[in-house]
């Protein structure tokens, strides 16, 4: 039997924080935009941000790979810019991750945001606070428990994500090679001990993870009514 | 004496809104109308909250919006405070840390509005450590007010403060707002629709009808104003005289005021000697006297004065509406038959006898 490879799990958690990351900085302006604009492509927008959750992962998988791909509409400037294209490599494995959790990310930030509102934002530039200010000092603290929601759907989600991986990243070992795609290798060439300890690896954490959210949520002191 | 110049044009779908008036901010101006009059789109527009699509502000010499000329300064930099309808304190910070938000945000040199003046005029120190969601709405209330003068505002507008409180609470509230001018000398735009907070409060006030201006005055003048059927349930007001407390006569159960040198008679009050007391006299309470009073008579309170002005009473047929100068406006209501035997006619002397109340 071969020794433990943990390379797949320090991969993955490296992957799922870095995209959490990314989705806060992205999702955070959208789903502001989605909570207070009077637009009326606002719902445009929502439907395109909930795509991911209805389609198959390999459907959004073949798209980025085409996209991300040395003459693809992404990987094609990607490419001129810095010499090599983006499917197969960590960044395009981010760009993807990020694609495909944005739902869960920028849906429980919209939902806190339109539960904070206008009014206090209001209170706050009466009181002189500039709209950066009132957003970091009211908004946001206000939306907490969005946040904690955001991070850790965000997180788990792109955790447990295999097809769009597959597609996208395929199975280089230490590049591309997560925590779900080496469960699957080892369970095809009949390594049942190594798929049992990673997959009891990834149960045992997404539930501890869950459990502390849930807790620490009921202990946070706003009240958002 | 500060002064605003507005003028605002806004087209909501069935609701024009269309407002053109100079106010001076001296003292509580009152911005009165019913529900739907665009009150509080008034004070949304000059704190910069709403933008009408064309508008010109200006606050004394300073251009807050001239569409025109493309300038809207973001209600951030007005330096007005804003007291809404609820409280809208946050929730995630403490009585004292809500009250030093604008506070910290001010620039020191503009601060004139000690902290613990506030805390004091608003008995705000017992609150400081109680969590934001446990105040009753009359404390939350307080607290509001208390951040928004903290940020030491030119201007201090108040969009029906009062509204979302009982009885109870509005009682305890309003002597904090009589006392925040005479204190602090903030002037104060306050829109109501509750016609008692307008009469104890305001010194002036813009009357709206339908999104436009219908009258602006000082309050004596706009609530004598026989052209204005209608603006209060037909001229129940006779006058608002500001008096001071001259003396109490306890024997009687009785308050001697002075109002220009003359004395007058109130059911006795709590207020000590000196202070200024505004008292409400009704028009169906006047009853007018021709030729010398008589020397002896069981009404107290009696004044000189000159028949300005008669007109029909609009709700009722058989009143007629007398407006009269006793050094300041005074509407009388009586029967058409006692005006044909008065035989009243403009420049007339009469005496006005009269019941007061006190608006506290």
């Amino acid at each position: 039997m071969n020794v433990m490879d943990w390379g797949p799990l320090w991969l993955t958690l490296q992957l799922a924080g870095v995209t959490v990351v990314v989705l806060l900085l992205v999702g955070t302006p959208l789903a502001w935009w989605l909570a207070f604009t009077g637009s009326r492509f606002r719902t445009l927008v929502e439907a395109v941000v909930a795509l991911p959750l209805v389609l198959p992962p390999t459907v959004l998988g073949f798209y980025l790979l085409v996209a991300l791909g040395p003459h693809g509409l992404i990987g094609g400037p990607w490419k001129n810019l810095t010499g090599s294209a983006l499917s197969f490599t960590f960044t395009g494995l981010v760009i993807a991750s990020t694609l495909y959790s944005l739902p869960f990310v920028v849906q429980p930030l919209h939902g806190a945001f339109e539960a904070v509102g206008k009014k206090p934002l209001e209170a706050a530039w009466s009181l002189g606070a500039s709209r950066l200010d009132a957003f970091l000092t009211v908004a946001s603290p206000m939306a907490v428990r969005g946040y904690l929601s955001a991070v850790v759907l965000g997180f788990a989600h792109t955790l447990g994500e295999f097809g769009v991986v597959l597609m996208v990243g395929g199975n280089i070992p230490g590049v591309t090679k997560v925590l779900s795609i080496a469960i699957y290798d080892h369970v095809e060439v009949l390594e049942y001990t190594q798929a049992h300890v990673l997959s009891a690896v990834l149960l045992l954490f997404s539930f501890l993870i869950l459990a502390i959210v849930y807790t620490v949520n009921r202990r946070l002191p706003v009240h958002v009514s | 004496m500060s002064r605003l110049d507005a003028r605002f044009h806004i087209d909501y779908p069935g609701f024009r809104f269309d407002v053109d008036c100079t106010v001076p901010l001296d003292g509580t101006v009152a911005v009165f109308g019913s529900s739907g009059s665009g009150k509080t789109t008034l004070l949304r527009c000059i704190a910069g909250l709403t933008r009408a699509s064309s508008g010109v502000l200006r606050f004394d010499d300073t251009v807050w919006q001239d569409d025109a000329r493309g300038i809207f300064l973001p209600v951030e930099r007005r330096h007005v405070g804003f007291v809404f309808q609820e409280a809208r304190l946050f929730p995630h910070l403490t009585v004292t840390q809500n009250l030093k938000y604008g506070m910290k945000r001010s620039h020191p040199s503009r601060r004139r509005i000690a902290f613990d003046h506030v805390a004091d005029l608003l008995e705000l120190e017992a609150l400081f450590q109680r969590r934001v969601s446990h105040l009753s709405g009359g404390e939350q209330q307080r607290v509001a007010i208390g951040r928004a003068l903290l940020t030491s505002p030119q201007l201090l507008l108040m969009d029906e403060p009062l509204a979302s409180l009982d009885q109870q609470r509005k009682k305890e509230i309003v002597p904090f707002i009589q006392r925040l001018n005479r204190e602090l000398s903030i002037p104060v735009l306050y829109v109501s629709h509750a016609l008692h907070e307008i009469l104890q409060l305001a010194d002036h006030m813009v009357l709206l009808k339908e999104g436009r201006v219908a009258a602006t005055g000082p309050i004596q003048d706009v609530f004598s104003r026989l052209d204005l059927p209608g603006l209060v349930e037909s001229n129940v007001i006779g006058a608002i005289l500001e008096t001071r407390i001259a003396e109490h006569e306890p024997q009687f159960g009785l308050t001697r005021v002075e109002f220009l040198g003359r004395s007058l008679f109130l059911p006795q009050q709590a207020l000590p000697p000196g202070a200024p007391l505004r008292v409400q006299v009704l028009s169906r309470d006047v009853s007018l006297v021709v030729g010398a009073p008589p020397a002896t008579s069981s009404v107290l309170n009696v004044l000189e004065a000159t028949v300005l002005e008669v007109s029909e009473s609009p709700g009722d047929q058989y009143a007629v509406e007398v407006k009269l100068d006793v050094g300041c406006p005074l509407l009388a209501m009586i029967t058409r038959k006692s005006f044909q035997q008065l035989g009243l006619r403009p420049g007339q002397k009469v005496h006005a006898h009269f019941k007061a109340v006190a608006l506290t």
